[in-house]
């Protein structure tokens, strides 16, 4: 009995969270107007959670390009296909690892900021307040920053196919003597704008919207103490990490599953 | 303000990193995809009927010497002749394509992908929108050069191999 009721308790826990999380949301997006009342700081969001991202976004990109161009070179050369190395790296940087790998590489560097920037907020009344003050905690501090986020992750994606595609170009094209021409031919001719680029971005702009959330979510819910903080800082990326593996499977299933 | 000079830095830092995204999404356009490559430029169509289409796909490339001068825009099927029907689409500027050409579908490598060459023949008449070209030869079919082969094999065995 004990036990049943431990596992609808669990059950009735998600729920309860899953719809916070989705009440915080709409709070969110019905306050837009925080964008335009707080530009300042969601320049200044852009800053941190953007800006601050390109240095490891940038590095992260140029070497998943460059492992990719030698692993498949190595594969593609014993079916002496290497002229579709091209193809093979800008196909799987746009498609799926700049998306994914750009999200992951957020959740770790700036949604786990936002959560613990958040819930310290909230662990030092700084959330109450400003309700006690008549400000709207909501509009005043998470608009402009769930905007930031959604904003940043599609440039920072973009940034990491291309220098992903960069640093495979010059691991296939300046190490391993495939041809420049075959190179960018191959992948002009297979790689499509509509879908392959746009729904890179679409994915892209899903996967800002997850981690951001989520982010936003485990700050603004995070038990008010420092070990409280600590572990909502830990949920952030662990559901980030998953929400986006998951709901990837579920893009490319709608995309390319024609 | 007291920190204009850092919203002034944050501001620039901000720009560049959406004039970088700006500059990441246009390369990709421009030199990882199809935008910037082979401009669609619709020409004029010209019809080939083929026993045996193989593995041609709306847009595979028409060559001719290994130029690309057109592609595929579409392929039916002629339901009283069996054969299929493929429409290419030349690009304007080869417009002395003889109609005496040959068109034969080829493929690039061993297993790449598949393309309609075509051989110029040697008529003073050029191909017009919605001519067609009479000579053509089928896609190759691995699987029936092989049935041939082994067919041969087999009969040669059988009348001439009995030392």
């Amino acid at each position: 009995m004990n036990w049943f009721a431990s596992i609808g308790r669990r059950g009735i826990n998600v729920l309860r969270n899953l719809g916070r999380a989705l009440l915080l949301l709409m709070a969110i997006l019905r306050a837009p107007h925080g964008l335009v009342t707080r530009f300042r700081e969601f320049l200044a969001q852009l800053y941190s959670v953007g800006v601050l991202s390109l240095l490891i976004i940038s590095v992260s990109g140029v070497f998943v390009g460059m492992v990719l161009g030698l692993q498949g070179y190595y594969i593609l050369s014993r079916f002496a296909a290497e002229s579709t190395l091209g193809v093979f790296i800008a196909a799987s940087l746009v498609r799926e690892l700049g998306p994914v790998v750009t999200a992951l590489l957020f959740a770790g560097r700036a949604g786990s900021a936002l959560t613990a920037e958040i819930g310290l907020m909230k662990a030092t009344e700084q959330l109450s307040a400003l309700e006690m003050m008549a400000v709207n905690p909501v509009s005043r501090l998470l608009v402009p920053r769930f905007f930031a986020g959604v904003v940043s992750v599609p440039l920072l994606a973009a940034m990491f196919n291309a220098l992903g595609v960069l640093g495979g170009y010059f691991v296939g094209v300046g190490l391993m003597d495939v041809d420049t021409g075959t190179f960018w031919a191959q992948m002009q001719s297979q790689v499509d704008f509509d879908k392959d680029i746009i729904n890179g971005v679409i994915k892209s702009v899903v996967f800002g919207v997850i981690c951001t959330w989520i982010a936003l979510f485990q700050g603004y819910e995070a038990v008010p103490t420092s070990e409280g903080i600590s572990r909502a800082t830990t949920r952030t990326v662990v559901h980030s990490s998953l929400a986006v593996l998951g709901m990837d499977f579920v893009l490319t299933a709608l995309m390319f599953g024609d | 303000m007291a920190n204009s000079r850092f919203s002034l830095l944050t501001e620039a830092a901000v720009g560049a990193m959406m004039l970088l995204g700006g500059i990441a999404l246009f390369f990709l356009a421009m030199q990882v995809s199809n935008l910037g490559g082979f401009k669609r430029v619709s020409g004029y169509q010209v019809e080939a009927r083929f026993d045996n289409i193989g593995g041609l796909k709306v847009r595979s490339p028409v060559t001719m010497a290994g130029v690309r001068i057109g592609e595929v825009s579409s392929i039916g099927f002629d339901s009283t002749t069996y054969e299929a029907v493929v429409t290419l689409d030349l690009l304007p500027e080869f417009n002395q394509v003889p109609t005496d050409t040959f068109a034969k579908i080829l493929t690039q490598g061993i297993l790449g992908e598949q393309y309609i060459g075509l051989d110029p023949g040697g008529s003073e008449q050029y191909l017009q929108q919605d001519s067609e070209i009479t000579m053509t030869q089928s896609a190759f079919v691995l699987e029936e050069i092989v049935g041939q082969f082994l067919f041969s094999k087999a009969e040669e065995s059988s009348t001439g191999g009995g030392f």
